[in-house]
């Protein structure tokens, strides 16, 4: 059941220049799961729509939801001020997640890259496989990767090259031979393009984490879509509302 | 206290709405909100044949509002009266259904199958969507038009029609008094009012479409003003909306002249939004020593 509630801050502190990480005490925690996200709304009357922001952690008593997020706007800028004790109106739980079943017992990548690595943090946690983590970064301003540490192996690409691999992670699983059964990642457009190739190259399954802009998050408003394969069997036609059908898809499915 | 109100004979039990393509077919919210509790659903827009709308970036967010192009993405009719029809009809709601269209034959076809359909109570013709290249604001810009194709559906209509109209227009009571002296059984407004977003940063269009429909509480003074001048140009009732986002919003739209109200854009923004007017309207009745909400409409000084 999606509802719209005020959650607490727990807790908030810069992890990297304008990259944040809010530990928020929300009733949602109780039902979300790995891959899925929140509308976190502003309290500025010209900022109205929730901002999607992906889940990176639940805690273990599932009473709070961790969100690591980059200033993208005024509503993020926003978000950055919340001190410990403040209110946020939010909406949860929104869309799919990632599907944990696919990877159980096998060989996993798990990669994210930019602000597309916190949305697998948690995926890393539940994940019951063979997990090599490979995230992608521009510079040295490394985020979670400590965090990821705990869970499995992990590999870092960075643009400059001052930490890791030089490249993207694309270049990290190339210098490492890596090899995987079945991908799970979230990232920028570029990279999930690189990945959905590579997974057809190589005959396994990717099941990647889109984004859009969406106004209402539930399904409705028709603003996230992405182009299908397939007739989409909810929309009759080739689009998928991201929001609802996602953000998870396996990467065959979706036209980027 | 009575809430009804009532719109070419057909009773509404509340004069809360919801806002075509704010509110899919019902689905999503009644999640949030007791469908049985509004006046009536008016469904996302609905064609002859299913519609892909246009490529996404499709919203932006402006300042106390947003702007849409989704180019009436929707399954089509056939879908639309074996899944969304029989889900609404679980509800003690009425049931309005947006009809749109490329050509006048297609808004026909539409209006001829829902005909058949005894559990619609209206049909509301999207004769202002600024978002598709052919057909709906082609139709609801020019008066002679706009008369013309309402004249045609109202003849094959089975359903009390509400013509949609767009604020993009010089003249609003002229576009009114065009589609009541074709027949038109009631009026609706404000759709959105076409605008544009540019990224800065990226020097791009916020939207793929270039232009969207903006909705959202910054356009509800326009609305009220046009539903104000629509309402004393024409006798058949109108449907106020636009930025509604409390009872207190709705009710300013009923004080200028509307029977009804719908709640749009604001859906998004909280989801529980048209209880709250629902719930809101019967306070400011209770407030006001408001016996009938009839006494409201029109009843500004």
């Amino acid at each position: 059941m999606k509802e719209k509630t005020m959650a607490q801050v727990i807790s908030q502190q810069e992890i990297a220049p304008r990259i944040y990480d809010l530990w928020l005490k929300t009733s949602l925690a109780a039902q979300a799961r790995p891959g899925q996200f929140i509308g976190v709304y502003p309290k500025n009357a010209g900022t109205l729509l929730p901002r999607p922001i992906s889940i990176c952690e639940i805690n273990a008593e599932k009473t709070a939801l961790r969100i690591v997020y980059r200033i993208a706007g005024q509503g993020t800028a926003e978000f950055s001020a919340l001190k410990p004790g403040d209110q946020a109106a939010v909406l949860g739980i929104l869309g799919n997640g990632f599907p944990l079943e696919a990877g159980k017992g096998k060989r996993c990548f798990l990669m994210g890259g930019g602000i597309g690595v916190p949305p697998i943090l948690q995926l890393a946690k539940e994940l019951e496989g063979d997990k090599s983590v490979i995230l992608g970064y521009r510079d040295s301003s490394l985020f979670l990767k400590e965090d990821f540490e705990q869970y499995a192996r992990v590999y870092v690409a960075t643009e400059d090259g001052s930490r890791g691999t030089k490249g993207n992670v694309m270049d990290a699983i190339a210098e490492n031979a890596l090899e995987a059964d079945v991908i799970y990642a979230c990232g920028p457009l570029p990279m999930l393009r690189a990945i959905k190739q590579y997974a057809a190259h190589c005959g396994i399954k990717a099941y990647i984490s889109l984004e859009e802009h969406m106004a209402c998050g539930v399904g409705a408003c028709l603003g996230c879509v992405v182009k299908t394969k397939e007739v989409d069997p909810h929309s009759h036609v080739h689009n998928a509302r991201i929001c609802t059908d996602g953000p998870v898809f396996d990467a065959e499915e979706v036209e980027i | 206290m009575n809430t009804q109100v009532n719109i070419a004979g057909v009773t509404l039990k509340n004069p809360v709405m919801t806002g075509s393509g704010t509110f899919g077919s019902g689905m999503e919210y009644g999640e949030f909100v007791d469908l049985n509790r509004l006046g009536a659903v008016v469904t996302k827009g609905v064609a002859n044949v299913p519609w892909p709308g246009n490529p996404a970036p499709r919203v932006a967010e402006v300042y106390g509002g947003m702007l849409n192009a989704i180019g009436l993405q929707n399954p089509g009719i056939e879908v639309f009266m074996e899944r969304d029809i029989p889900f609404l009809k679980q509800y003690d709601t009425r049931i309005i259904v947006n009809v749109c269209g490329k050509t006048v034959e297609d808004y026909l076809e539409v209006v001829e199958k829902l005909g058949d359909e005894p559990a619609v109570a209206m049909l509301e013709i999207n004769v202002s969507c600024p978002n598709v290249k052919e057909g709906a604001i082609a139709f609801g810009q020019k008066a002679d038009a706009l008369y013309r194709i309402t004249e045609e559906i109202k003849k094959k209509a089975r359903q009390p029609i509400i013509m949609k109209l767009s604020p993009n227009v010089t003249d609003i009571t002229e576009m009114a008094r065009a589609a009541e002296a074709a027949g038109a059984d009631a009026l609706s407004l404000i759709n959105t009012i076409t605008g544009m977003k540019i990224d800065i940063h990226r020097r791009r269009f916020a939207l793929a479409n270039k232009t969207g429909g903006m909705s959202g509480p910054a356009i509800k003074p326009v609305a009220v003003r046009m539903v104000y001048q629509a309402a004393h140009a024409v006798q058949i009732p109108v449907i106020g909306m636009g930025g509604i986002a409390t009872a207190e919003d709705a009710i300013e739209f009923i004080l200028a002249g509307a029977t009804a109200v719908s709640v749009g854009a604001m859906n998004f923004v909280d989801p529980y939004t048209t209880v709250k007017v629902v719930e809101g309207i019967e306070d400011y009745m209770r407030t006001y020593h408001v016996e009938n909400i009839t006494d409201l409409i029109g009843a500004v000084e």
